[in-house]
């Protein structure tokens, strides 16, 4: 009896601890759910915990979840100082909190920013900006010509160290006018220099760039969680169009397969690049933007190897490769198609003509590799970056369509590093399929590795007319003169066969259908100032 | 004589081990060896038309990305992975079977250094050994075998090694060495024949661990190169796909699960065979 009755206590108080942990568990899951359905469950329970309150302390109680948007970024940032931090995924970030004295805009022209206006002057060797009247940083100081020039200084190194952008090298002196003029004086006449001065203008006051972020861009900075997300909020004193969404998440989307399943979630609302076999997972909640990723994939070519150094065989291969074809397998047709080393999205510079310089020709190739001695066929082998699975699959096509003409390409799969010491940089191959992109916005960042004597030449071109061409178009000053001789140095390209140009391959970006207005730039940048709540 | 081979296939089908490992790998290899006469479609022929195909008639395996015949990959793939494995347990095998006897018959200051190297090769998994061999040899089957194959000596040698001391104190190996037996031969004729039964089961798992290890370094893209096939690169291609076209990703890796069976089924039914 005793015994039994002992028994049952235990039970029974047992049974209370189990009631009780029950009632707490499941009232935490219910008020859970109501508080943030946007969280799925892989960890990022305090970045969104941060924002709801954020959120709700400063909207009213109709808060809704457009006031927020979280972006998913596929790398963490590489620091906080804009001058310090190269990473071109943080550069894309960056975009929307800093400006510089001209901003690059979806057309590809550069706007002024800090300044209102500029005057370059007829030597293209001074170039003066205006400062914009009552701009402020977001901390809420006036932007200054002193910040102007300490920002442009710190770039050039004047304190005897390394200029921090290599083209700032050629930087005279920065000098200041008077009250709101700067000049910017070059060492050599270059008509280009104004795309490298997109450069973040900071506050001279500013003691601390690398750990207090300010700028004058859209949204300002709140905090950044390392390898988790970097949140930023509108800045309501922006001197131009303000942004229409509140508060921005950038979340670190390491995991590259989990994406769909966040997305499908609601625990990013946004993502780049991804793939067109992430985007057939996807439902119809969300929007899929279709642009171009802006680089020019190629089987590039090493021209000072044989078989390649003679011009009928490049051309030869040009004739065997259909771009279309490649298209359809890789990424279902999307992608547009290049003629040359220029991306559509140049719409100054690029020759849609050139598309169609060589139409696939099977017997046409046959021919012209008769003509070049390799009436068989000759073997080789394409080195593709392994990380880059859509280099990858195009090699297998191209290695496809080769066939048809006899010649038989080997692929070997390289490590990424590998690839820039051994290819890249060594040039010890015979072909390569990678995507090339512009750091700059000009043509002559995609055009100037074609130079014979170019460090970047890795493709070993060597052709006078286009040397010629090139410098003609670097000493003019007249624009339309200038793309002229740019338009001529694609030609040259196109006809010499320097490489078999294939496509801007597609770049796809989703949004959920809650919001709208995503924008494609030329420039690896996110404007997420132009995203707003669909009504 | 006939009546003894009578019972040995009775003593075969009664072992379900024996005779299900028997079963799965004639399947495998006879779709490996009709796959070197003939193939459905050829494994790299690529269309447009047909891509990430489901289970058909015409495709009885779907077809994959690039609209080729996955069943004619797998065929193409089974026999990568089957030589691969075959390379990395002759040389795995052998090297190992040689350390290990020549060690643990000598023992004294040789088996102390060369098992010491040995546990240093231990320490490292094999995978990454094999990784960095690969990176600095390149890519390529012979060097993908050769890196696997020195990533399998460890194992085997230790195995070897165990046994062999463990017969080097029996009494007709006592006795052989009084008659004046050389080295060699104790070690080649007396010796490693009396531990075949743990050698071959050994092999057979090693040759489970030998096709895996191959799909992983496949998978991980050092493996065998595009556009040819083998069951982990195929895999690895498939993942991507793997919501929207499930039998891409399930065929090759059913393929694997096979093989691995197969072996080990085979290597149980060796050791239980007296």
């Amino acid at each position: 009896m005793m015994r039994r009755r002992t028994i049952g206590k235990a039970g029974c108080s047992l049974l209370m601890v189990v009631l009780t942990t029950l009632t707490v568990a499941l009232s935490g899951c219910s008020s859970d759910k109501a508080g943030d359905s946007a969280n799925s469950s892989n960890g990022t329970e305090a970045a969104t915990d941060t924002v709801a309150s954020t959120a709700e302390s400063s909207t009213t109680e109709t808060a809704d979840d457009l006031s927020k948007l979280i972006v998913g970024i596929p790398q963490d940032i590489d620091g906080l100082d804009p001058h310090n931090s190269t990473g071109a995924g943080t550069r894309e970030v960056f975009y929307n909190i800093f400006e510089g004295l001209v901003k690059a805009d979806e057309n590809g022209n550069l706007n002024p920013a800090v300044a209102s206006e500029y005057t370059i002057s007829e030597d293209s060797k001074v170039y003066t900006f205006t400062l914009r009247d009552g701009i402020k940083f977001h901390d809420g100081s006036l932007v200054t010509v002193e910040d102007i020039k300490y920002s442009l200084e710190r770039n050039m190194g004047v304190d005897g160290s390394e200029p921090l952008i290599r083209a700032y090298a050629q930087i005279d002196s920065v000098n200041i006018v008077d009250d709101s003029h700067v000049e910017v004086v070059l060492k050599d006449a270059d008509s280009d220099f104004l795309t490298q001065l997109t450069v973040a203008i900071i506050p001279a006051a500013n003691e601390h760039p690398e750990t207090t972020p300010i700028g004058t861009g859209p949204y300002k900075y709140v905090s950044n969680s390392p390898q988790e997300n970097f949140i930023v909020t509108r800045f309501d004193d922006y001197w131009g169009e303000k942004a229409y969404i509140k508060d921005v998440v950038f979340k670190i989307e390491s995991n590259m397969d989990a994406i769909v399943m966040d997305l499908e979630g609601g625990s990013i609302d946004m993502m780049a690049r991804v793939t067109s076999t992430q985007v057939n997972q996807l439902s119809d909640k969300f929007q899929v933007y279709e642009g171009t990723m802006n680089l020019v994939q190629a089987l590039y070519l090493n021209n000072a190897v044989k078989p390649f150094d003679d011009v009928r065989v490049r051309q030869a291969l040009c004739y065997a490769v259909d771009p279309q074809q490649i298209m359809d397998f890789v990424s279902d047709g999307a992608g547009t198609e290049v003629g040359s080393a220029m991306f559509p999205a140049f719409t100054k510079y690029y020759m849609p003509e050139l598309n169609d310089t060589y139409n696939t020709d099977t017997e046409k190739a046959k021919e012209l590799l008769k003509e070049a001695g390799y009436p068989d066929g000759f073997e080789f082998t394409i080195t593709v970056p392994s990380n880059y699975g859509q280099h990858v699959d195009t090699a297998q096509v191209i290695a496809e369509e080769l066939k048809e003409i006899g010649v038989t390409a080997n692929i070997q799969e390289i490590e990424w590093n590998s690839w820039v010491s051994d290819v890249y940089s060594g040039r010890q191959y015979e072909a390569t399929v990678v995507g090339i992109d512009a750091s700059t916005l000009s043509a002559s960042a995609l055009l100037s590795r074609y130079v014979s004597d170019a460090g970047k030449n890795f493709v070993n071109f060597n052709s006078e007319a286009y040397d010629t061409a090139y410098k003609n178009a670097q000493s003019t000053t007249d624009d339309a003169e200038k793309t002229k001789f740019y338009k001529e140095c694609e030609t040259i390209l196109s006809e010499e066969a320097a490489s078999v140009y294939i496509q801007d391959l597609p770049e796809f970006v989703v949004l959920n259908k809650k919001f709208t207005g995503y924008v494609f730039y030329p420039l690896y940048v996110q404007n997420i100032a132009k995203i707003k709540p669909a009504e | 004589m006939a009546k003894m081979a009578k019972n040995n296939i009775k003593k075969f089908i009664k072992d379900p081990y024996l005779l299900f490992g028997t079963v799965i790998m004639g399947m495998v290899l006879l779709m490996i060896i009709v796959g070197c006469f003939w193939m459905p479609y050829e494994p790299t022929k690529m269309n447009a038309a047909e891509k990430l195909q489901g289970i058909s008639l015409k495709h009885i395996m779907g077809t994959d990305n690039m609209g080729r015949d996955v069943f004619s990959r797998v065929m193409y793939g089974s026999r990568v992975t089957l030589m691969i494995a075959i390379g990395t347990i002759i040389i795995g095998a052998g090297l190992g079977t040689i350390i290990g006897a020549i060690t643990g018959y000598y023992g004294g200051i040789i088996d102390e250094v060369v098992m010491r190297i040995i546990d240093a090769l231990f320490a490292f998994p094999s995978i990454l050994l094999a990784l960095v061999i690969v990176s600095v040899f390149g890519v390529g089957w012979v060097q993908l075998v050769v890196s696997l194959g020195i990533a399998f000596v460890p194992s085997f040698a230790r195995i070897v090694r165990g046994e062999v001391l463990r017969c080097k104190n029996m009494d007709y190996i006592e006795n052989a060495r009084l008659i004046g037996v050389s080295d060699l031969r104790m070690i080649f004729v007396h010796i490693l024949p009396n531990i075949k039964g743990v050698l071959a089961s050994s092999i057979l798992i090693g040759f489970n661990n030998a096709v895996l290890a191959e799909a992983g370094l496949s998978y991980l893209g050092v493996g065998s190169q595009p556009p040819y096939a083998s069951l982990g690169r195929m895999l690895s291609d498939a993942q991507q796909y793997m919501f929207t076209r499930p039998s891409y990703v399930l065929c090759p890796g059913l393929v694997i699960v096979l093989m691995v069976l197969g072996f080990a089924f085979l290597g149980e039914g060796i050791k239980r065979w007296k």
